[in-house]
C-alpha cells in the first residue's frame, strides 16, 4: 500500500493517489495528517504538492509538525522510501529529511509549465526505470522552488550522487536559460545520503497520460513501484 | 454587562448616506410600520443595492432564454446547472469583482475567485476549472502595469492554493478601462445530477449553522457603497471595504462542505458573499418561504466589540451558512472540526416568514423576509440611444488609405498587447491541478476531461471559453453582444465540442444614465437572440453597473462564457498546426469588413464603423460541422479567425503549439487587401486536415462555405496571391519574438 499524506491545503494529493492507482495499478490511500501512525502494510510514503497550512509561513514549515510526520520519519529511518513532490519536497527539507531549502523563484512569480529535467542518477528506488542522462518532460508549478545549499554542500551532494534531477533543455543541456526558478546547479530533485528519501519540484503525477500531456512521470512513479512492489497490482 | 453601541440616529438623511432613495425610505417605513433600527437600515441598504437586488436590470434579464432540455437549475441560485449525461451535471457561473480589484488589485481579484468558487461548491459541485476575463487601461500607464501584476497575482495566488485549475481566459487593454478595470471570474464544477444542493432554509425548527472563517470588520458595504456607485477622486478611501482572501481556509471549506453534503445531513447551504450573513440568510429563508431566528452572540468573531450592524454587514470571506436537521448537528460539527474550521449553530428556521436577530438578549432586527429579498425595488430606468452613436458607426472605407505594408501591419498587430501571447499571465496560473486538463490556456477554448469524484473517467470532456469584443459592443451593443456569443460558441466548437449553455457578466456604466441603460438593454436583447438561435440557454449571470469614473463609462462589456460538451475526449482538435503536410481549409467567408477592427484602430487610428455581420444560422451550421468533422477525424486543427483577421489567425496557429509549424497560403478573394488579411468577418475557422476532400464534401453537405487555401509545413508564414509575389513572407522565429515579447517587454518598463 502506498500512503499519500494529506495535509490541510494539500491539493495534488488526490492526483497522486489517482496516478498511482490508475496509471501504476497499485493500492494508494490518503492518510490524514493527524494520524499518529502510518497504516499497516505501508510500502512507500508520498508527500504531495499543494499549500499545506496555506504556506503562509515558510512553505512546509507548519506541515513538518503534523502528527503523521513523526511516523514518516520513523518509516524513513527504517529505510522505507519517501517521495516528496513540490510542497512535499519543501516539507522534507523543513523536516531535515533532505538537505537544502526552497526559496522564492528567481523571477518572484509562480510558474506553471512543462519542463525538461535530466536524470543524473538512475537507480532504485526512484529512477531505476531511467537511463543515466535521460531527459524527462514533467510539469512544474510552484512559486517557491529555487533550491539552495551552500556551495561546499552542493559539491558534497554531487560527489555523493545525491543530485538526482537537474533542469535542462529539450536536448539535455543544463543551462541557465533552462533553469525556471534559479535553483543552484539547476537542481530539480535531490535524495538523502541513504538514498531512500527524495524530493523534487516537478510533478510526476501530472505526467502519467498522453491525453493530458505526457507519460514521463511514470518513469519515477514506476521506479518506485518496481522497488517496493505494487501489492498485487500490475507492473 | 452589555453596553449598547453608540448608534447614529436613523432618519432619511442616514438612509441617503446608505445609498437609499427617498422613495425606498418610504417603502421601508411602509414595510415595517415603523422606523428601522440601525442594523435594519444597513440590511435594507445592502439588500436593495444594485449589486444585490438587480433593481435596474431585472426587467431586461427576464427576457433571456433560461430553459432547455438539459438545464437543471437556471438563474436565481448560486450558479446554473446543466446535465451532461452519465448522471452528471456541470454547475457554472461568471461573476465580476471590478470595483474592489481597481482599489486593491491582488485582494480584489483573489476574493473574486474565492466568491465564484463558493457559488459553485455550495451547490454540491467540486470546482474543476476556472477562467478569467480581465481588462485594463493601456500598459504605458504604470498604474495599469501595477494593476495587471496585482490582479494576476491575486487570481493565481488564490486559484493555485485552492487546487482548482485556471485553464483559460482573455485579457484586453483599452483606454476605456483606465478609470475602471474589469475582473470577471468564471468557475465550473462537477456534481452528480441528483446531488445538487440549493440555498434554502426549509424545515421549521431546523438548525442554522455558521461555518468557516470568523467574522471581522472587513468588507462592510462592499456591495452597496463600492460596487453600486461610480468612482470619483475619493474612491481610494473605500479601500477598507475590500475584503481579504484566505485560500487555505477556502480549500478546507471546499473539502469539508462537500463531505458534509455527501453525508446527507445538509438541507440547504449558501455562500455568505455580498452582504454576508444578511444576504445569505434572507435569500435562504425567502426561497423556502420560511423565517430565521438568529443569535449574533454565537457568531464566531475576529475582533472584539463588533456591533450587530457590523456583524450583519461584514463581507469577511470564506464563510457559509447551512441548514441541517436537529439530530444531525453533531455529525456536521464533527466534519468541520476535523478540518479545524469553526462551525456553530447560530439560529433556527421559523415558520413565520420573519428574520429575527438577537444580540445581547435584545431583538435588534425584526423584518418580514419576502418584502426585502423578493419584493425589492425594480426600476424601469429611462433609456436613450446615445446621440453620438451614428457618428461612431460612420465609416467610409473608400476614404481609408489602403494598407501598403502588409508585413509591417502584421508585425504591428502581433505586437499589440491585445493580440500578443499571454503566456506571461497564464504561466502564473496552475492550469494542471486535478489532472484533467487536456487543452490549457493559449488556445481557442480550454478542454477538461470529465472524471467522477472516485477518478473513473467518462470518456467525455468539457470545453469552455470566455469572450467579448468591447469595441464592437461600443459601436453596436446589440450586434456586438451577438458576436460575443457567437465567438464563444465557435471557440468551444473548435475543440470538437457542441456548445451547451452559457453564463454572462454584463459590465456597464451607471444605469442612471439613459444612454448606458439603452446600451444595456440592447446587449441583453442581443444576448437573448443569439442564445436562442444557437440553442444555448443562459443558465446564470451577473450584472456589474457603475463601471465609470467622473462621468466616463467603460465600453459596454457583456462578457460571455460558453460551455460545450465533447462526447469522446480522445477525438478533439487543437488550435495550432500539429505537423507539416496537412491541407489548410478555411470555413466561412471573408467579406470587406473593417469596421471596429484592430487593423483600423492600430494602422489608421480609427475606432469606427459597424461590427462585422453575424449570421447565426451559419454559425450553428458551422459549429455542427466542426463537431462532426473532429469526430470523424477530419480536423486535427481548428482555429477561430477573430481579432486581427486571417493573417493573425494563421500566425497564431503557427506559433501556439509545442513546436512551431509553418504554413503557406494562397488567397484569391477579390477584396481590398487589408480587409482580406486583417478584416474580422465572423463565422470563419481555419482547419488543418489530412483528408481535405472529405472535409470539403461534408462542408458542402452542411451548407458551410469552405475552400482549400494552403498547406502546413516549413518554418515560414507565407500568404500570397495566386502566382504572385507574397504579401507576407516571414520566418516564424521573427514573428514569434515580436508576439511573445510584446507583453513582457512592456511590463519590464520601470518608468
Amino acid at each position: 500500500m502506498f500512503a499519500v499524506i494529506q495535509f490541510p491545503g494539500s491539493n495534488d494529493d488526490r492526483d497522486m493517489q489517482l496516478a498511482l492507482k490508475s496509471a501504476c495499478g497499485v493500492d494508494a490511500r490518503l492518510v490524514w495528517h493527524k494520524e499518529p501512525e502510518l497504516p499497516a502494510g505501508t510500502r512507500a510514503v508520498l508527500l504531495p504538492g499543494g499549500f499545506s497550512y496555506g504556506d503562509y509561513l515558510r512553505c512546509g514549515a507548519m506541515a513538518r509538525f503534523s502528527p503523521v510526520m513523526a511516523a514518516v520519519r520513523r518509516f524513513a529511518d527504517a529505510g522505507g522510501p519517501v517521495l516528496g513532490t513540490c510542497n512535499g519536497f519543501q516539507v522534507l527539507c523543513e523536516a531535515g529529511l533532505l538537505p537544502g531549502a526552497l526559496l522564492r523563484n528567481r523571477d518572484l512569480d509562480f510558474v506553471c509549465a512543462w519542463q525538461h529535467v535530466r536524470v543524473e542518477q538512475a537507480a532504485p528506488p526512484f529512477t531505476s526505470r531511467a537511463r543515466p542522462g535521460q531527459v524527462l518532460r514533467i510539469p512544474i508549478k510552484h512559486g517557491e522552488g529555487r533550491y539552495v545549499v551552500a556551495p561546499d554542500e552542493l559539491a558534497r551532494l554531487e560527489a555523493a550522487g545525491q543530485i538526482v534531477l537537474r533542469y535542462c533543455d529539450a536536448e539535455g543541456a543544463v543551462t541557465e536559460a533552462a533553469n525556471p526558478n534559479g535553483s543552484v546547479g539547476n537542481v530539480a530533485g535531490v535524495r538523502n545520503a541513504a538514498g531512500n528519501v527524495m524530493g523534487l519540484m516537478p510533478h510526476p503525477e501530472h505526467a502519467v497520460e498522453a491525453l493530458t500531456g505526457g507519460t514521463d512521470g511514470l518513469v519515477i512513479l514506476g521506479s518506485l513501484v518496481d522497488a517496493v512492489g505494487g501489492g498485487g497490482g500490475r507492473r | 454587562m452589555s453596553r449598547p453601541p453608540v448608534e447614529p440616529v436613523v432618519d432619511l438623511a442616514l438612509a441617503r448616506e446608505h445609498g437609499l432613495t427617498d422613495e425606498e425610505w418610504e417603502r421601508i417605513l411602509a414595510i415595517l410600520g415603523r422606523k428601522p433600527t440601525f442594523p435594519e437600515l444597513g440590511i435594507f441598504s445592502v439588500m436593495w443595492s444594485e449589486h444585490c437586488s438587480y433593481k435596474s436590470s431585472r426587467v431586461h434579464l427576464r427576457k433571456l432564454p433560461t430553459e432547455g432540455e438539459h438545464v437543471l437549475v437556471g438563474p436565481g441560485e448560486g450558479a446554473g446547472a446543466v446535465a451532461i449525461g452519465d448522471g452528471l451535471a456541470v454547475i457554472f457561473k461568471i461573476e465580476s469583482h471590478n470595483h474592489p480589484s481597481f482599489i486593491e488589485p491582488t485582494q480584489g481579484a483573489a476574493t473574486g475567485v474565492g466568491g465564484i468558487l463558493r457559488d459553485v461548491f455550495s451547490m454540491g459541485a467540486r470546482p474543476i476549472a476556472s477562467l478569467d476575463s480581465i481588462r485594463f487601461g493601456p500598459l504605458e500607464d504604470p498604474k495599469h502595469r501595477m494593476l495587471l501584476r496585482g490582479v494576476v497575482h491575486g487570481i493565481g495566488g488564490y486559484g493555485n492554493s485552492v487546487g482548482v485549475a485556471t485553464v483559460g481566459g482573455e485579457t484586453t487593454f483599452h483606454e476605456c478601462y483606465r478609470g475602471n478595470i474589469l475582473v470577471n471570474a468564471f468557475n465550473l464544477g462537477l456534481v452528480e445530477a441528483d446531488g445538487i444542493f440549493r440555498g434554502q432554509a426549509s424545515g421549521v425548527g431546523n438548525p442554522v449553522i455558521y461555518v468557516g472563517s470568523k467574522t471581522g470588520r472587513d468588507g462592510i458595504h462592499g456591495a452597496s457603497l463600492l460596487a453600486s456607485a461610480e468612482f470619483d477622486e475619493e474612491s481610494e478611501a473605500k479601500r477598507p471595504t475590500v475584503q481579504v482572501g484566505d485560500p487555505f481556509t477556502e480549500k478546507c471549506l471546499i473539502e469539508a462542505c462537500l463531505e458534509a453534503m455527501r453525508s446527507g445531513d445538509v438541507v440547504g447551504i449558501q455562500d455568505m458573499g455580498a452582504a454576508g450573513l444578511t444576504c445569505s440568510s434572507f435569500e435562504m429563508a425567502s426561497r423556502a418561504g420560511t423565517g430565521i431566528e438568529m443569535d449574533l452572540d454565537r457568531v464566531p468573531q475576529r475582533a472584539a466589540g463588533m456591533t450587530p450592524y457590523e456583524l450583519l454587514l461584514s463581507e469577511s470571506q470564506e464563510r457559509m451558512l447551512l441548514v441541517s436537521r436537529p439530530e444531525a448537528v453533531q455529525r456536521i460539527l464533527d466534519i468541520f472540526a476535523r478540518w479545524d474550521l469553526d462551525a456553530v449553530v447560530v439560529g433556527h428556521v421559523t415558520g413565520d416568514g420573519r428574520m429575527r436577530v438577537r444580540w445581547h438578549g435584545e431583538t435588534v432586527v425584526d423584518i418580514p423576509v419576502d418584502p426585502v429579498a423578493e419584493n425589492a425595488p425594480c426600476y424601469e430606468r429611462p433609456m436613450r440611444r446615445p446621440a453620438d452613436l451614428d457618428e461612431r458607426q460612420k465609416l467610409d472605407l473608400a476614404s481609408i488609405e489602403p494598407e501598403d505594408d502588409p508585413q509591417g501591419a502584421l508585425e504591428t498587430l502581433l505586437d499589440d498587447p491585445n493580440l500578443a501571447c499571454k503566456a506571461w499571465i497564464w504561466r502564473q496560473y496552475d492550469s494542471m491541478v486535478q489532472g484533467n486538463t487536456v487543452l490549457g490556456p493559449g488556445g481557442d477554448a480550454a478542454l477538461v476531461r470529465v472524471r467522477r469524484e472516485d477518478g473513473t473517467a467518462t470518456g467525455k470532456a468539457l470545453a469552455m471559453s470566455v469572450d467579448c469584443n468591447p469595441r464592437w459592443c461600443w459601436l453596436d451593443p446589440y450586434a456586438g453582444t451577438i458576436a460575443a456569443v457567437a465567438e464563444s460558441a465557435r471557440n468551444v466548437a473548435c475543440t470538437g465540442a457542441r456548445p451547451l449553455a452559457l453564463t454572462n457578466c454584463l459590465n456597464f456604466g451607471s444605469p442612471e444614465r439613459p444612454e448606458v441603460m439603452w446600451e444595456f438593454a440592447e446587449a441583453v436583447r442581443g444576448l437573448g437572440d443569439a442564445a436562442r438561435a444557437l440553442g444555448t440557454p443562459v443558465v446564470s449571470g451577473n450584472v456589474s453597473f457603475y463601471n465609470e469614473t467622473s462621468g466616463r463609462a467603460i465600453f459596454p462589456t457583456p462578457t460571455v462564457a460558453m460551455v460545450g460538451l465533447l462526447g469522446d475526449v480522445r477525438r478533439h482538435a487543437v488550435s495550432h498546426w500539429t505537423e507539416p503536410g496537412l491541407a489548410v481549409v478555411l470555413l466561412g467567408e471573408t467579406r470587406e469588413e473593417l469596421g471596429g477592427s484592430v487593423w483600423l484602430a492600430l494602422r489608421r487610428g480609427l475606432e469606427a464603423g459597424t461590427p462585422p455581420a453575424v449570421d447565426l444560422a451559419h454559425e450553428r451550421r458551422l459549429h455542427a460541422l466542426l463537431a462532426d468533422a473532429v469526430e470523424a477525424g477530419l480536423a486535427r486543427t481548428a482555429h477561430d479567425v477573430s481579432e486581427g483577421g486571417l493573417a493573425v489567425a494563421l500566425a497564431e496557429a503557427c506559433l501556439t503549439g509545442p513546436a512551431r509549424v509553418g504554413v503557406r497560403v494562397t488567397l484569391a478573394d477579390p477584396l481590398r487587401l487589408d480587409a482580406l488579411l486583417f478584416g474580422e468577418s465572423t463565422g470563419r475557422v481555419l482547419v488543418a486536415s489530412a483528408d481535405p476532400d472529405a472535409l470539403l464534401a461534408r462542408a458542402a453537405a452542411a451548407g458551410v462555405p469552405a475552400r482549400r487555401i494552403g498547406e502546413t509545413g516549413g518554418d515560414r508564414l507565407v500568404i500570397a496571391p495566386p502566382g504572385g509575389r507574397p504579401w507576407i513572407d516571414t520566418k516564424l522565429d521573427h514573428i514569434a519574438a515580436i508576439w511573445e515579447r510584446a507583453l513582457p517587454r512592456r511590463l519590464e518598463e520601470t518608468a
